[in-house]
């Protein structure tokens, strides 16, 4: 694991794990611990050290701000489309009188826990049935492999809009669609993965000591997957954002009044020559924050493959 | 070797007729479970079957009756499965409920408009984004390609409907350069009712197509093949077009998958400039519940992109002979 051309000389007070053994094919199923949250190496760009602020504070809102602005889709019509900076309300309010700026900062969970879970959540499917049809082969392969062509036949926003619409599905039904629709890309992502790790000497090894099944697999095995599998996290939560709004803007998913980004941008529609903010606070703020996951992906990417542990 | 059996000209054509057929198959069978499944809505749909066939008609015993017939609802589920399915083999895909008007007429109608759409929206993106993801590669690092790797993420990151909302406030509101919505009349005042819809769609399109494009020129410029050619003194404009014929590919791979984004985008761009079109008429009778039309248009829209994948991998063999030499020698 040491002498990659790229780490940096002086910022190696020892191995991490100080195992002797060189490459991850020596031993038995290197495991998880070699793997930090944050490697090490060069300082980030400018744009990855805004990116992580820019999630910081979406996730502080998506925490705080349903209680802080608890009372933020409350309509007062006497306040009805005030521009931006007027007094009180720095982003003015849209034509129900609601401020802004509140509802932006308590539709944040909306926005942002869906696509989370849909991350993970998809992502779990794939790793289970990724890892069983990449190393079990055979039939079960084929019947998982059928199952996500089929799938993958279609456009995930197209298949989403056609059952969220027809059977007039809540936020969590949505959101559990969108974890079946994600799920075929993970499952062929960790599917190559697991083929390219099966052969390797340190599964045959784990043969040899006749570890379970389920053992190498999920504990041996999927360790080395790893990155693909958070880099693949982290784009999937980005695109997951983007899907996820767009139905909220199209009316489905999320009911009407709700405090939520799509929907938010929905509404702002129309004000465009009364309170222009009401539309593009919420559409730069998607934007910035779908852009701030890429980078963030884009840079946990290099940076595990920098690391060699791919 | 020697014994004079076909003609390798006939042997390749046989090998090529047996991968297509493979190829078809395949789709066939992806195509038949999809319209099972698409069937299969009309069922699962809440709310009495016959009321939502019927929409706003009145329900007199007549017409539950011919919509009983229409349907064989009377009959086993799979020989109303099979009843439906032929029938949309043949172009029948029953009446709109919401429009009372043949679904193919309803679909007719509003083709062409997505249509022209979709292939202004690609056009722009593969004039802009092929040669910038080739000039990004040559200089990869340079200002240009960081620039363009800048605004690429834009492209990739930028849900669709906040793009053109924020586009549609700055070039049609803010300085009122387009239109602001409707199709336009005549041909060329749709084209440019399209124009800003298709540069929204461009966008997104053109983000992937260039890093595409980027990643295997880079691959390919650092081949052996290229040093060779380095090396033997070939100027470097041709070195780039062996490159690129390298990469031609993992391009046109990308051309092909696009195709997804490019539904989702036609849906939201649509509804957003209330283009007449099919995305529009998708939303629309989703929303309305009008069950024949979403399952015509779900249908079609797979058959679209299974048939372009088909093309997609075809494409490979005339694009590269050494696929060409593998496929054929099996």
């Amino acid at each position: 694991m040491s002498g990659q051309p790229g780490a940096p000389p002086g910022s190696l007070p020892g191995p991490p794990q100080g195992s002797p053994h060189s490459g991850p094919s020596a031993t038995v199923g290197p495991r998880t611990t070699q793997l930090r949250l944050l490697p090490r190496g060069p300082k980030p760009a400018w744009s990855v050290v805004a990116s992580f602020v820019l999630l910081g504070l979406v996730a502080l809102a998506a925490i705080f701000g349903s209680v802080v602005f608890a009372d933020a889709t409350k309509q007062s019509i006497l306040d009805s489309l005030l521009p931006p900076f007027t007094a009180g309300h720095l982003l003015g309010t849209d034509e129900l009188g609601r401020d802004v700026f509140a509802l932006l900062v308590a539709g944040t969970a909306s926005a942002v826990v869906g696509p989370l879970v849909i991350a993970l959540g998809s992502m779990t499917i794939g790793i289970v049935l990724g890892t069983l049809a990449g190393y079990h082969r055979g039939w079960l392969d084929m019947i998982i492999s059928r199952f996500s062509d089929v799938l993958l036949a279609l456009p995930v926003m197209l298949l989403a809009i056609v059952v969220a619409g027809i059977f007039d599905a809540g936020y969590w039904m949505t959101v559990a669609l969108l974890v079946l629709l994600f799920s075929p890309s993970d499952i062929r992502i960790v599917r190559a993965g697991v083929l390219e790790q099966a052969p390797r000497p340190y599964v045959e090894a784990a043969q040899m000591l006749s570890l379970s099944r389920w053992r190498i697999m999920f504990v041996h095995v999927v360790p080395n997957v790893w990155p693909l599998i958070v880099t693949n996290v982290l784009l999937n939560t980005s695109f997951a954002l983007v899907t996820l709004s767009s139905l909220s803007f199209l009316g489905l998913g999320v009911a009407p009044g709700t405090a939520d980004w799509g929907r938010q941008i929905a509404d702002g529609r129309g004000l465009m020559a009364d309170n222009p903010a009401a539309l593009i606070a919420p559409a730069v703020l998607i934007v910035l924050v779908s852009m701030a996951i890429n980078v963030v992906g884009d840079w946990f990417g290099e940076r595990l493959e920098r690391k060699g542990i791919r | 070797m020697l014994t004079t059996t076909p003609t390798p000209a006939r042997q390749a054509s046989r090998a090529l007729a047996r991968m297509i057929a493979v190829r078809v198959v395949g789709v066939v069978f992806i195509l038949l479970v999809i319209s099972l499944l698409t069937f299969g809505l009309m069922y699962l749909a809440p709310g009495d079957l016959v009321k939502n066939l019927l929409g706003n008609r009145p329900t007199s015993p007549e017409a539950v009756a011919a919509i009983r017939e229409q349907y064989r609802l009377d009959d086993p589920f799979f020989v109303q499965y099979f009843t439906w399915l032929g029938n949309a083999l043949q172009g029948d895909f029953g009446t709109s409920v919401r429009m009372q008007q043949p679904v193919t007429t309803v679909i007719g109608a509003r083709v062409g408009l997505t249509v022209a759409l979709c292939l202004l929206s690609f056009l722009i993106a593969a004039i802009v984004a092929i040669p910038l993801g080739i000039a990004s590669a040559a200089r990869a690092g340079s200002t240009i390609d960081r620039v363009s790797s800048s605004v690429t993420l834009i492209g990739l990151s930028a849900p669709t409907f906040a793009l053109a909302l924020l586009l549609l406030y700055l070039f049609a509101f803010f300085l009122p350069i387009f239109p602001i919505y409707g199709g336009g009349s005549g041909p060329l005042d749709t084209l440019y009712h399209l124009v800003l819809p298709a540069i929204i769609l461009a966008a997104g399109l053109g983000a992937i197509l260039m890093r595409m494009t980027r990643a295997a020129m880079i691959r390919e410029l650092g081949s052996d093949a290229v040093s060779f050619a380095r090396a033997r003194g070939i100027a470097e404009r041709d070195v780039r077009w062996i490159a690129l014929r390298a990469a031609a590919i993992p391009i046109v791979t990308g051309a092909g998958l696009v195709l997804t984004f490019l539904v989702g985008g036609t849906i939201i761009v649509e509804t957003i400039f209330a283009l007449p079109g099919l995305g529009s008429l998708l939303q629309d009778s989703v929303l309305f519940k009008d069950i024949p039309v979403v399952q015509a248009l779900t249908l079609v829209v797979a058959a679209v992109i299974a048939v372009i994948a088909i093309v997609v991998d075809l494409s490979y063999l005339a694009l590269d002979p050494r696929v060409r030499t593998r496929e054929f020698a099996r």
